[in-house]
C-alpha cells in the first residue's frame, strides 16, 4: 500500500467543484496553473470530469440547493479521493453565517479531509495544503 | 518460434517497448508544452506516476452504460495498438514483413478509431456521444487523406505492399522523401497523423474545456488508464510510420542510431509545435480543411507518383 500511496501522492488529479462561492476562491485557484506557481511540477492536473479526479476542491457555503449536488458529485468519484475545501465560507461560512439558506455543517454533507481557510487563501497556503496532503500520502 | 512470436508481441517492438517509450515521450510532449507556456512542466517519470496511481483507483461502470462494450473497448483499442507496434517495429529493427502489411496497418488504425467511437457511446452520456460523433466524423475526415498518403510509397516502391521491399526500395535508392510527390505525401501525413492522435488543431473529439475529454469522461481507473496509454502509445507508433514509409526507416549501427533518433525526436517535436500553435477548429472546418484542401493535394502527390517524380 505504500508504493501505491507514494505514486497517488505524485499525481493528485484536481477536480474543481463550486458549491455557491464569490468566485474569488475559484480565481486563486486557477493562479495555481498559471507559469507563477505552475503547480503541474508536483503532478497535479487540473480535470473535466469527476470521474479522472483524486482531489475534490470544493468552494463556497452549501446551501439547501447546491448541497444535494455536492453530495452527488462526491458520491460519482472513484474512491479513494480527498476533498479539500478551500476558503472561509465551507470552514465557518463567513459573512453568509446567518443567511437562511445554508445548511447546518459541510461536514453533515460530505467528509472534509482538509481546510483551507483565508477569504480568498492565497495561492503559497493552497500549495502547502497540498505539500501537507502528499506528507500525509507519503507517511 | 512460438517463442520469438510472443516476445516481439509482448516486448521488444509490441507492448513494453511502445508503452513504456509512449509513456517517455508522453512526459516529453508535456514538457515541452509546458516551455511553451513558460512553465516548468512535470517531472519525467510524471506518466508512469498517472498510470500506476489510475491503475489502483475503484473502477465506476455508469448504470445506463452498455456494460461489455464500455469495459472491452479500452482493452481491444490497446490490444489493437499493440499489434500495428509490432507489425511497424518488426519492419523496422528487423526488416520482416508478412504480405499485406501496409493494408492491415491502414485498417488497425482504423479499428482504433471505432473502438474509440464504441467506447464513447456505450456509456449513455451526453458529452461521450458527441464526443464519439465528432471522432466519427473526424475519421471520415482524415481517411481519405491518409489513404491516398499511404499509396505514394506502394507506387514508388514498384506496387510493393510489403514494409522490408518497401524499406529495401528505400535503402537503394534513396527515401521516398527526396521526391516530390515523397514530400507532398510526407507534410499530408504529418495532418493526417495529427487527425488520427486527435491533437489540437484536431482534438474536436476530446476537446476538454467543451465536452470534458468527450468519449473518455465516463471512464475512471485502469480503464482510463488503458486509454491514457493508448494515446501515448500514439506518439511511437505514427512517427515510426512516417520513417519506415518515407524517410528510410532505421540504419541501426555507428552514426545511424544517432541519426534515428534525430529523425524520431524531429517528427514528434514538429507534433507538438503544431499542437501548441493551434486552437482548437470546429468539426465543419476539419472536414473541410481535410477534404477541400489536403485530399486533393495527396491526389496530385500521386499522380505525380504515378509520372515517376
Amino acid at each position: 500500500m505504500g508504493w501505491y500511496n507514494k505514486r497517488l501522492a505524485k499525481s493528485l488529479w484536481v477536480f474543481h467543484a463550486s458549491g455557491s462561492p464569490c468566485n474569488n476562491c475559484d480565481i486563486e485557484i486557477l493562479d495555481l496553473i498559471t507559469p507563477r506557481y505552475d503547480i503541474e511540477r508536483l503532478g497535479i492536473k487540473l480535470v473535466g470530469s469527476v470521474r479522472h479526479a483524486d482531489v475534490l476542491l470544493v468552494t463556497g457555503i452549501f446551501n439547501q440547493k447546491i448541497a444535494p449536488k455536492i453530495k452527488k458529485i462526491y458520491d460519482q468519484a472513484p474512491k479513494p479521493i480527498f476533498v479539500v475545501a478551500i476558503g472561509t465560507c465551507v470552514s465557518s461560512g463567513c459573512c453568509f453565517k446567518d443567511s437562511y439558506n445554508i445548511t447546518e455543517k459541510p461536514e453533515s454533507i460530505i467528509p472534509i479531509d482538509m481546510f483551507v481557510p483565508g477569504c480568498p487563501p492565497k495561492p503559497e497556503a493552497m500549495i502547502e495544503a497540498v505539500a501537507k496532503l502528499m506528507g500525509v500520502l507519503n507517511g | 518460434m512460438i517463442a520469438w512470436i510472443l516476445f516481439h508481441l509482448f516486448v521488444f517492438p509490441g507492448m513494453l517497448f511502445t508503452g513504456v517509450m509512449g509513456l517517455l515521450v508522453g512526459w516529453y510532449d508535456r514538457k515541452l508544452s509546458a516551455r511553451f507556456q513558460f512553465r516548468k512542466g512535470p517531472p519525467l517519470f510524471q506518466n508512469f506516476n498517472d498510470f500506476f496511481k489510475l491503475l489502483g483507483k475503484e473502477t465506476i461502470i455508469v448504470k445506463e452504460a452498455v456494460k461489455s462494450v464500455f469495459i472491452i473497448a479500452p482493452l481491444a483499442a490497446f490490444a489493437v495498438l499493440t499489434l500495428i507496434a509490432t507489425i511497424i517495429g518488426l519492419a523496422l529493427f528487423y526488416q520482416r514483413g508478412f504480405g499485406g502489411d501496409i493494408f492491415v496497418v491502414m485498417y488497425l488504425t482504423m479499428t482504433f478509431s471505432v473502438m474509440v467511437i464504441l467506447g464513447g457511446s456505450a456509456t449513455g452520456n451526453v458529452y461521450s456521444s458527441i464526443g464519439a460523433g465528432r471522432e466519427m466524423k473526424l475519421l471520415l475526415a482524415d481517411e481519405l487523406a491518409f489513404i491516398l498518403i499511404l499509396l505514394v510509397p506502394i507506387i514508388k516502391s514498384g506496387y510493393q505492399i510489403q514494409f522490408d521491399q518497401i524499406l529495401a526500395v528505400q535503402q537503394t535508392s534513396g527515401p521516398f522523401i527526396g521526391s516530390a510527390s515523397g514530400i507532398i505525401a510526407f507534410i499530408i501525413g504529418m495532418l493526417c497523423i495529427q487527425a488520427k492522435m486527435t491533437l489540437a488543431p484536431f482534438n474536436i473529439p476530446e476537446a476538454e474545456t467543451e465536452i470534458v475529454e468527450g468519449p473518455f469522461m465516463e471512464y475512471s481507473g485502469p480503464l482510463l488508464a488503458f486509454w491514457k496509454l493508448n494515446h501515448y502509445m500514439m506518439y511511437v507508433i505514427f512517427p515510426f510510420l512516417l520513417i519506415l514509409l518515407f524517410w528510410g526507416g532505421f540504419q541501426l549501427q555507428g552514426i545511424g542510431i544517432l541519426w534515428a533518433v534525430l529523425k524520431y525526436v524531429l517528427i514528434v517535436t514538429v507534433m507538438i509545435i503544431i499542437k501548441n500553435t493551434n486552437p482548437r477548429i470546429r468539426i465543419d472546418t476539419a472536414l473541410n480543411f481535410f477534404w477541400r484542401y489536403a485530399s486533393p493535394v495527396a491526389f496530385i502527390g500521386v499522380i505525380l507518383a504515378v509520372l515517376g517524380v
